[in-house]
């Protein structure tokens, strides 16, 4: 896909997001991730990071202000794999590209292609029940990228696997990241997994979400979770975060 | 360097995978189906060693209880003078039928019910209530309607199943996780690909149950419809011929018409909807692979 100028590849202007009349879910968010970076969101529950996936996936239209994203339709992950059961592994990934308009015959080199790159390359016949829940959300992630959309929106993807495979999907979508040349806004409560992945985490205030800080990560790739430059960072960041999260105890 | 990493990487995902995948165990098919099928076997042949004592012990007078052995006799003369057949034929053809029509009624119906709001609201109550409403009771309306024709038959038979089948898709529909419509809107599925590829495929499971409760229905339905509506010119079906045994209070001819009806309703579910209900499951792994 070609990038139309050098603007950032996606950003959110002043946006207000709220459900009928309820309280503000977002409030006068302003963000920007740069072509080709990886910005993490953190923010303990309630600072509306998956609405704010929601509208820059454009999902939902925002209260006031605006979200724009270069080179179309950016893809979304979820915590949960949410395949197709009644499709196969690669089935599930031809869907995706079909739907994006792709046909037949490369459906399926693209698709065998997508699954090696994620190496599940001996997986495709597997129906999704014979999937271990790490293959579960490579497979998703295939499926992502076979929207051929250079900007990855991630929903508290890992969050839901075990430490272990966590840690190997992590590695793994960096590889991948690198490879595909993808912008990610990954979003997480997750501190140290913020500060593993993220060229950049920015932290959300809660009820309503607002930008309180941002952190640049420069703590160079391959990183580990438990290193004591990703651990000191992590640290601060908590410090920041849990002040966060008092104020709302004062509050009621 | 570089490439030792990600050898490395792949090495250790290759494990992971591997001790995260049950290996499934392959049950041989018909293993599996002799699981299946002699528990049942037994259980009959028990429950006619049980009728042939009580029989034998003169407990009823035999125009009250015959034998299994007058039962099966009852059943070889209907064979020998063809009538068996020749009802057998006209019963399932009309069952198959009826279901066929209220198919193609049933599930239009449960589409437009389960996904417009407006419709859901006016009329699933009465959808739901229909499927409570025996639709024996339908009988002498229609046969007031249409006179003893086919389309008596018919007509009961299409209230029974109709709503069944509507109400296996409006469930079928209802159970559909939200997350699916939400990816399905994240891929690029709208409208009517979003219906062809997410929702209706969703669906699926809920609408077989329908379906198989639907048979059910619409065989249950027609047998009520043959027995009470029987003229000469409606055609003999097993309804009309467990009838005639009770006119001519031939109780052996009665329990082999019951038995008739008892087999075809198992058979069909055995040999048609139990294992498409099961394939559908097991797809999805909604089924254990093993019995």
């Amino acid at each position: 896909m070609q990038v139309v100028n050098d603007g950032p590849a996606v950003s959110v202007r002043g946006v207000t997001k709220r459900f009928g009349t309820a309280p503000n879910v977002l409030e006068d968010v302003s963000l920007e991730v740069a072509e080709g970076e990886f910005l993490c969101i953190l923010g303990a529950s309630g600072c509306g990071k998956s609405t704010l996936l929601g509208l820059v996936a454009d999902l939902d239209q925002p209260t006031s202000g605006s979200v724009e994203v270069l080179g179309g339709k950016p893809s979304l992950m979820f915590q949960e794999p949410a395949l197709f059961p009644w499709l196969t592994a690669r089935e599930n990934v031809e869907l995706a590209l079909r739907l994006t308009g792709v046909g037949k015959k490369e459906r399926r080199t693209r698709a065998a292609d997508l699954l090696a790159l994620v190496r599940l390359k001996d997986a495709g016949d597997k129906r999704v029940h014979e999937l271990s829940g790490g293959m579960r959300q490579r497979v998703a992630m295939a499926r992502s990228l076979a929207q051929d959309s250079h900007v990855l929106l991630m929903d508290e993807p890992f969050a839901a696997l075990d430490a272990i495979t966590r840690d190997v999907l992590h590695e793994e979508l960096v590889r991948i990241r690198e490879s595909q040349q993808l912008t990610v806004l990954f979003v997480t409560h997750n501190v140290r997994e913020a500060v593993r992945l993220g060229d950049r985490v920015v932290l959300l205030s809660s009820r309503p979400g607002r930008v309180v800080k941002e952190y640049a990560v420069e703590i160079g790739q391959p990183r580990r979770i438990e290193s004591p430059e990703v651990a000191n960072l992590s640290v601060a960041i908590t410090e920041d975060l849990r002040t966060e999260i008092r104020r709302h105890g004062g509050q009621s | 360097m570089t490439l030792q990493v990600t050898d490395d990487l792949a090495e250790l995902e290759a494990g992971l995978d591997a001790l995260e995948t049950q290996r499934a165990q392959r049950t041989s098919r018909v293993r599996i189906w002799w699981a299946a099928t002699w528990p049942p076997l037994l259980f009959v042949g028990a429950l006619i060693g049980v009728w042939q004592l009580v029989f034998d012990a003169h407990l009823q007078p035999s125009y009250r209880l015959p034998s299994p052995g007058q039962t099966l006799t009852s059943l070889r003369d209907e064979w020998d003078s063809g009538d068996l057949q020749r009802a057998v034929w006209n019963s399932v053809r009309r069952g198959g039928l009826g279901f066929v029509a209220s198919l193609a009624i049933g599930t239009p119906l449960g589409l437009l019910v389960g996904r417009v709001k407006p419709v859901r609201r006016a009329v699933g109550p009465i959808l739901s209530g229909l499927q409570s409403l025996p639709s024996v009771a339908w009988v002498p309306a229609a046969v007031l309607w249409f006179g003893t024709s086919d389309k008596t038959i018919y007509f009961v038979v299409l209230l029974g199943a109709v709503p069944s089948i509507a109400n296996g898709m409006i469930s079928g529909l209802d159970q559909v996780p939200p997350l699916f419509l939400r990816v399905g809107r994240v891929l690029g599925a709208r409208g009517l690909a979003s219906a062809r590829h997410v929702l209706l495929p969703a669906a699926l499971p809920g609408y077989v149950g329908g379906l198989r409760q639907g048979w059910a229905f619409s065989w249950r339905s027609l047998m009520a419809a043959e027995l009470i509506s029987r003229t000469p010119e409606l055609g003999l079906g097993v309804g009309q011929l467990l009838d005639q045994s009770r006119e001519a209070s031939d109780i052996a001819g009665v329990v082999a018409g019951i038995f008739t009806i008892l087999v075809i309703g198992i058979a069909i579910e055995l040999f048609l909807f139990a294992p498409l209900e099961r394939r559908v499951l097991r797809r999805r792994g909604l089924l254990a692979a093993t019995v």
